[in-house]
This record gives C-alpha cells, structure tokens and sequence, in this order.
C-alpha cells in the first residue's frame, strides 16, 4: 500500500515511513512506484508549509526521509527514466557569507519538485556565480546570504552577471537573513523570496513562463 | 524534585530595586564631571521607567545594537577591532561620543582574536582565521554534539562540557577528555586518580595553553573595562551587563545544530526536552555572575531558533518556551531585568511570551509587528526595536524618519519602550543612524505630544 506510505511521511512518522518503503520493496512493489510516491507526499508536506501548518523542522524532516527511502531505492532503479526536468537552478550563498542553512532547504525543495539543480555552495564570489552561469546554463539564479553583508555582495553578483552579459538570460532571485524586498531593488534582482516555498513557486512560475 | 522558576518570588521585586539603585549610581564610573554622572542617571531614569511601566519616561530612550557598525564608522578592520584594543577603543569612542545613543553598547562581543587563535576555536571563522580582515566572525554550523550523547550531557553537563565538547570546539584542549569526574573524588583512594591525568605531558600543555589564552583575555576586559569606563564617564550608561541565553538555542545553536536540534524534535523530543532543562540552572548563573560582576541589570539573552518559522506554534510551546520562561522567572527572580532579543518575526509567539511577570523584562524585537507587540506583550513588558537593518542600510533618512514615527506613534504610547534597531546595525549609512538617533530624542518626547 503506497498510500500508507504517503500517510506516515507526511505524518512526519520516520521509522514507519522507512518500514513501509522497505515492506513495499519486498513486496515487489515497483521501485519507481514508490519514489512517485515520495514525491506525492512531498508535495502535500509543501502545501502544508505553504498553509503555515509546517515549518523548517517539518520540510528538514521531509528531506531525510526522501534521502533515505531514496538511498535504498536509487541502487534498484536499472535505468532511471531520464524524468522531464522542469528547468535548471543555480544557486549559492554570496561572498563573504558562509551560510547555508537555508539555501540547503531551498535546494532540497527544489530537486523534489523536479528541478536540476546546481548548488556552488557559500562565500561565492560574483566571479564565480559568471562562471557557473556560462557553464551550467541555468535559467534561474538563486542567492542567498544572511548576513547585512550580503547586501552588496548581491548587487555586486548582480552587477557581475551584468557586465558578462548574461542578465538578460537568467531571472535572479534572493532571499535569506535580513534580506527584504527593498534589497531586491537595491541589488536589482528579479524576485525576493521570503521562504523556501516561495522561491520554489517563482523558480516554477519563471521555467513555465519561458 | 522541587518545581523552580515557576513564579516570580515575593522578594524579586525589591530585589529589582536594589539592582536600578546600583546601576543608576554607577559606582567606579570614572564621570569627568558632574553633568556627565546627571546625564548618566537621567539616561538610567529614561531606561527604568520604560521597563517598569509604572510611568511614562520623560522621554523614549534610543539604544540601537551598535554591533560591529563602530568598526566601520571609525574606518577601521574587523581584524584591527580584535586584535588591537586601542584601534577598537577609538572606534568606540568615536561612535557613541559623535551620534550619542542613549546607552553604551560594550565591545564585550568583540572577542580578542589572540584568544580564539591560542585556544583554535572551531565553531567559528574570524578575521584572518577562514575569513578576510574586512570581515565579521561567522558560525560554522555543524553537529558539534551527536545524538547519541543526549544522555550523558543530561548525566553530567558539566562533564559533557569538559571531556567531550571543549576536545571537539577547542583544538588545544584535547586532553581534557582526560579531565576526572569530581562527584567520585570524595575518599581517600580517589584523589590519585585525580591528580594522574594532570601529569600527562599533553594535559600540561593544555593548560598552559588555557593560561596564556586567561592572560590574553585578562589584558582584553582591562581594555574594555577601560573604553568602557571612558565612555560611561561622559554620560552614558551600559545598555546590558551580561550575558545568557534560551536552553534551546544553547543546544540549537552550538551542540546540536539547527538541522540537529530540528531534527532532534521528531527523533528524541523526551531528551531535547530533559536537556534544555538541565541547563536553566547554569544558564541563570552565568548571567547572575556577569551581572554582579558589572553592576548591571540586563543580561542580554539574543534569541534563535524560536522565531516564527523555526518551528510551529505547538512545537514552541513544548520544546523552546518552558525552558525560556523558567530562565526569565529564575533572573527575576534574581532582581535582574533579562533583555530578550527576538531576532526574526514573533507575530506568532506574542500571546505565549505573554505569560510573565509585569515590568519585568525587556522584548526587543526585530520583525514583529510592533502594533501587535504593544497590544499584547506590551501589557506585561518594556518593548524594543525594532528600525529594520534593510531601511538602515539603503535608504534615505526621511524613510528612516517616518519610519521612527511610525514606530514611535505604535510602539510607543503611554510609554514601556526603547527605539532600538532589529539587529546589529552593521552596513548602515552613517547618516541614517544619526537621523534615527536625532529623530527619536525629539519626537520621542512625551511631554511634547
């Protein structure tokens, strides 16, 4: 019974979600069977967050028990269907910054809801966010920081992507720490994300768009 | 076991007294002159009558969070703030003597660098040490305790504390994981035992290693006690004298970890809970002692993981609050006034941090909504905040302006607040803090309106 499954890890209901993933593969349920079935539970688990029923320790929650039910399943799926990802994400934390709590959460959501993503990780220097915008291609840029300095190292990246010519080819988003709205127009990003959910909402909204 | 720090004690309230009598006669402040020691005890005056909310100060005190702004106001490193304490007695002069606050912010957060460097800290990066000299110190996040030792910090913290997490946070203090329990040192065949581990070759060196870190630390409050007294002398009195914080956020922030504690909510709630509560009683004598130490009646306790977001309403209510509160009723109890920063938003927590002793603390707040604040907590407590860092850092001074007005005419009726900023105001346009500053000493006046 998938649905059981579903139920315990939108329950927040570790060890039960584990036995069940683990009963189902002995059952010979399909592998791929049940990790759509991680993703649907995911997606409730968003929606919850959304509602403001779940908080950070609920979608931390969420993500370990994909990472071990996904663990045990990954090693079963012969050939993994090359899904349709929904469109790429490049994201860091900005220079000077070392941070990353929050953009790990944003990363996880993300990959659950389809994206490829590609994290470069903190203290990124506007240089670096050039480089990996050339090199990965991604239509979204996500920048996190949490710190009053982060301020400028947002405008600076922006600026850097700017000058390489690359601006009009991504949508930025920013959030985390002290980061508002008003640093949105400051740095001259395109969206200021007050939570994880929203990021992943902008990041759909922009891949659809295009 | 007998419950404590439930209720405020019959004695908290004179003992409360006696704290404002030491700290607005501000004895051993080295005052210049005599208007100096007025312009200190009308600052005190302003700043006990908003927390006591019997009546309304003549007017509304401003005490930003100067955090590491006076560094950069006087043009000077973070690297040159921690490693040269005349650099970073200049640059505090500097700050508070041209803008006057209406507190003094001590650099005690301003750690010395040599002392971090002699010990090889590694819960954090600081100037020259994983970040640049232009740089603030950082957190390095991690599990610093694992899961599985719930059970022995809850045992022995003390123990936990020296054998376990001081070898892990200070690379030079490893072989205190040789450090005896003491509990057993109570006959006759248990002192060798004692003293065998202390004639390791490593042990000894250990300790050198913590003297000469003490004697660092020592020339360091020498200086700050100096810069402090400077800048008290001409008038303006500390804005806290200590320091705490939540169990929670003890365990959250540096043991566990915020993917740990978070995660610790689901995997072990009966420990994480055991844990917090084990550590309210040194977590109130540590503000207790630093508190005696300077005369003062604030100890600042900066709140974390509690904020809005962090956890749901029910997960606040079991695992971070009942510690908090029984920390806050154990220093009232103590006569101390806790200055609680809630960083991030409370909206949600503003009816369940309601239940404590009135005019007893202080709630500084940075996102919340201040309207919301004065019409709840704000029946029980002093507010303050809360100028967002974002305005500070990028925009003009009339938007400072009408902000502070705003703010003023919410948070600020009938008293029971302090301007203040959301938090350390760090990137901050220098003519924005001085208009907040300004703003508030006239517009704040209560007589005025």
């Amino acid at each position: 019974m998938t649905e059981a499954l579903v139920q315990a890890l939108v329950d927040m209901k570790e060890a039960e979600a584990l036995q069940r993933a683990k009963q189902l593969l002995a059952e010979g349920t399909e592998p791929l069977k049940i990790l759509e079935s991680c993703s649907r539970a995911m997606e409730i688990v968003g929606q919850r967050f959304e509602k403001g029923v779940y908080f950070l320790p609920h979608l931390m929650m969420a993500g370990e028990m994909l990472k071990q039910i996904s663990a045990m399943i990954k090693p079963l799926v012969q050939e993994q269907k090359a899904e349709a990802k929904k469109g790429r994400v490049l994201i860091g934390t900005v220079e000077g910054d070392i941070h990353d709590i929050g953009k790990n959460i944003v990363v996880f959501l993300l990959e659950a809801n389809g994206f490829e993503v590609r994290d470069i990780g903190i203290n990124q220097k506007p240089a670096k966010f050039v480089e990996a915008i050339k090199e990965f291609q991604p239509k979204v840029v996500g920048m996190s920081g949490l710190l009053t300095l982060a301020f400028d190292s947002m405008k600076k990246t922006v600026e850097a992507i700017k000058e390489a010519g690359l601006r009009e080819t991504v949508r930025i988003v920013i959030g985390g720490g002290v980061v508002t709205e008003k640093i949105k127009d400051y740095a001259g990003a395109d969206a200021y994300a007050p939570d994880a959910m929203a990021g992943v909402r902008l990041a759909k909204e922009w891949t659809e768009r295009r | 076991m007998q419950q404590r720090f439930l209720e405020a004690s019959a004695e908290a309230e004179k003992k409360q007294e006696e704290r404002f009598s030491i700290w607005l006669k501000g004895e051993g402040i080295p005052f210049i002159d005599d208007k100096a020691a007025q312009a200190y005890r009308k600052r005190v005056t302003l700043l006990k009558d908003a927390i006591q909310l019997r009546q309304k100060p003549g007017r509304i005190p401003v005490c930003p969070s100067a955090g590491f702004f006076p560094m950069q106001y006087a043009g000077i490193t973070m690297y040159d703030a921690m490693y040269d304490y005349g650099a970073l007695g200049t640059a505090w002069e500097a700050y508070h003597l041209d803008l006057e606050p209406d507190a003094y912010n001590g650099p005690t957060t301003i750690v010395p660098g040599k002392v971090l460097d002699i010990l090889d800290l590694k819960l954090y990066e600081w100037p020259g040490h994983g970040v640049s000299h232009e740089r603030e110190y950082q957190y390095v996040e991690a599990e610093y305790m694992k899961a599985e030792e719930y059970q022995d910090l809850i045992d022995d913290p003390t123990a936990y504390f020296l054998n376990v997490y001081f070898p892990r946070i200070f690379g030079s203090l490893k072989p205190l994981a040789a450090f005896p329990l003491l509990p057993p040192v109570n006959e006759i065949p248990m002192v060798p035992p004692l003293a065998m581990p202390f004639g390791a070759e490593n042990m000894k060196a250990a300790l050198e290693c913590l003297a000469k870190a003490g004697e660092e630390a020592l020339r360091w409050r020498a200086a700050i006690r100096e810069i402090g007294g400077r800048i008290m002398g001409k008038g303006f009195p500390a804005f806290s004298g200590g320091f705490t914080k939540a169990p929670f956020d003890v365990i959250g922030d540096s043991l566990r970890g915020t993917q740990g504690v978070m995660l610790d909510m689901f995997r072990f709630p009966d420990e994480l809970k055991e844990a917090c509560e084990r550590l309210i009683p040194s977590m109130i004598k540590c503000a207790v002692a630093a508190c005696n130490a300077t005369g003062h009646i604030m100890p600042f306790i900066p709140l974390h993981k509690g904020a809005d977001g962090f956890m749901s309403q029910e997960q606040f209510k079991t695992f971070y609050w009942p510690s908090l509160r029984k920390l806050i009723i154990g220093l009232v109890n103590e006569g101390l006034v806790p200055q609680l920063f809630a960083e991030g938003s409370y909206n949600d927590r503003l009816e369940v941090i309601s239940d404590i002793p009135k005019g007893r603390v202080v709630w500084w707040f940075d996102r919340t909504d201040m309207k919301r604040a004065k019409e709840t907590v704000g029946k029980v407590a002093c507010l303050a905040g809360n100028v967002p860092l974002d305005l500070l850092c990028t925009a003009s001074p009339d938007e400072i302006k009408t902000y502070c007005r705003d703010l003023i005419d919410g948070a600020g009726v009938g008293g029971g607040f302090i301007l203040s900023t959301g938090a350390g105001i760090q990137g901050s346009r220098k003519e924005n803090v001085k208009a907040m500053i300004e703003f508030c000493k006239d517009y704040g006046r209560y007589g005025k309106r």
